[in-house]
């Protein structure tokens, strides 16, 4: 028996080998976590821009960009989810409001309400994108999120300042099967929300993603265009959408901003 | 065999980095790794992308796996070259989500299963585990180029009669964009990948008839 083949020596090399391997993989992960964070908000920031029509989807956008909208335009602000009330301004930066790491934490979120999105925790505060024109409140970016077929699907939707139409949406997350699901990331599809209203007229969330499809937002304002082959993705989105609108999400706080209660 | 020395860059080297390029393409003669050339093939951006990943943890892999071949249990060799291969291939998706995020939000998926490519594991058994480290990181090389070659090709028809774009660059105007050109939709369809490698197979077996077998 050669030396190679005695079980000491392979499980000796075998213990080497994990180990190496298990440096190289952490040395990478750990080094390359700021740049891949920093990516992750910048991506993320940037899909608020496309939610509100301030970016096209697709546009390169850098950085630098990015950061000179949200100065000018962007005033972001974090909403109490139970109460409804905008929080003060100052305290903790409302940009650098982590909503998922919220979530996670059982100090800053709370068990979610009964609900049929799939959607165990919310965190206790929500964040508000309010994007400015000319100075005044012209959109209001809320961020949604529920569970779809493979996973938690993420995105944010943009709403008039009268709080009911939607103005646009993005899905910027989301592990949905492409080319079926998956299309709920295209733009084109998300091009179909612009317009539609997130409430019918007594004030119930009620906007649809229909089988099938639907018709002009003048005509048919609480109806979306269906994904063929993708009836789980697509009632997912409705129950999300509904969830986020309802009381139970930003309801109280878009409310309360439509009369006008919450004022920037 | 020989002990671990590193050997100048001679005839060896030189046909295993040249010979998986044309004469024995991994996908176009030996067939192998088509399940991600069907699936990161419908823009060239993808696919160039994806293509170096694979010459990335083919050509490290091989390396890897030469240069502890002779120290290596036979009990274990696969676990081993899959233990390596797995650590590239994670390395390479972190990597891309610190510098091309956006894309690595759609190829993160089909990147992870760079680790089940059955090009970057056939390299590395069948031929780092007998040949010197040059060697075997000019034969990593050389079949990820010519896995990346026909990604690029297969990728480039797909996006140019799909989209009607290169590169994302607009060649044939699409009707519905005013143009003239109406884009065949198959061609963005897994099933056209298929076809367009089977067509690039004819083709190298015309130009090269001794890749034939006898009936």
């Amino acid at each position: 028996m050669s030396r190679l083949d005695s079980p000491r020596y392979t499980f000796v090399f075998a213990a080497v080998m994990c180990v190496v391997c298990a440096a190289l993989v952490s040395v990478a992960a750990v080094s390359l976590a700021p740049r891949q964070k920093a990516n992750a908000r910048l991506y993320m920031e940037k899909n608020v821009l496309v939610a509100a029509g301030l970016v096209k989807p697709g546009q390169d956008v850098s950085l630098a960009d990015v950061e000179r909208v949200f100065q000018a335009d962007i005033t972001v602000r974090l909403v109490d989810f139970a109460t409804g009330r905008l929080l003060p301004a100052d305290g903790a930066n409302a940009r650098d409001y982590d909503q998922r790491a919220a979530r996670a934490d059982p100090a800053a979120s709370r068990e979610a309400p009964a609900n049929d999105a799939g959607i165990k925790r919310i965190a206790s505060k929500g964040i508000v994108y309010f994007v400015k024109k000319g100075g005044q409140v012209d959109q209001v970016v809320i961020s949604v999120e529920g569970l779809g077929m493979w996973g938690t699907i993420y995105g944010f939707l943009a709403l008039d300042k009268d709080a009911v139409t939607v103005r646009g949406i993005t899905y910027y997350d989301h592990r949905e099967t492409p080319g079926l699901g998956g299309e709920i990331g295209n733009p084109a599809w998300q091009a179909m929300w612009k317009g539609r209203k997130g409430y019918d007229d007594r004030g119930n969330a009620r906007i649809t993603v229909i089988k099938g499809q639907a018709g002009a937002p003048e005509t048919d304002p609480l109806s979306v265009d269906g994904l063929s082959g993708a009836t789980i993705t697509s009632n997912a989105v409705t129950r999300l959408m509904r969830f986020w609108l309802s009381e139970s999400g930003y309801g109280r706080f878009l409310t309360r901003f439509r009369e006008k209660k919450e004022v920037l | 065999m020989s002990a671990v020395t590193p050997s100048a860059f001679g005839k060896r080297e030189r046909a295993a980095l040249l010979d998986p390029i044309l004469t024995n393409n991994p996908i176009g003669v030996q067939v192998l790794g088509i399940c991600s050339a069907l699936a990161v093939t419908t823009r060239i951006d993808k696919a160039l992308v994806m293509g170096a990943g694979v010459i990335l943890v083919t050509m490290l892999a091989n390396l890897a796996v030469s240069l502890v071949r002779n120290h290596t249990p036979g009990s274990i060799r696969i676990i081993v070259q899959l233990s390596i291969i797995a650590s590239l291939v994670i390395v390479f998706d972190q990597i891309l989500k610190a510098t091309l995020y956006e894309l690595s939000l759609e190829l993160s998926v089909f990147v992870g299963l760079i680790i089940t490519n059955c090009i970057v594991m056939g390299r590395a058994e069948g031929y780092a585990m007998q040949n010197p480290p040059l060697a075997s990181l000019m034969d990593g090389l050389g079949n990820g180029l010519g896995y990346a070659l026909v990604l690029f090709l297969v990728a480039l028809l797909r996006e140019l009669f799909g989209a009607g774009k290169v590169f994302g660059f607009v060649v044939l105007p699409l009707a519905k964009n005013g143009g003239w050109y109406v884009p065949n939709g198959l061609m963005l369809l897994a099933p056209s990948g298929l076809l367009i490698i089977a067509g690039l197979i004819w083709l190298l077996r015309t130009l090269k008839p001794e890749l034939q077998e006898k009936d």
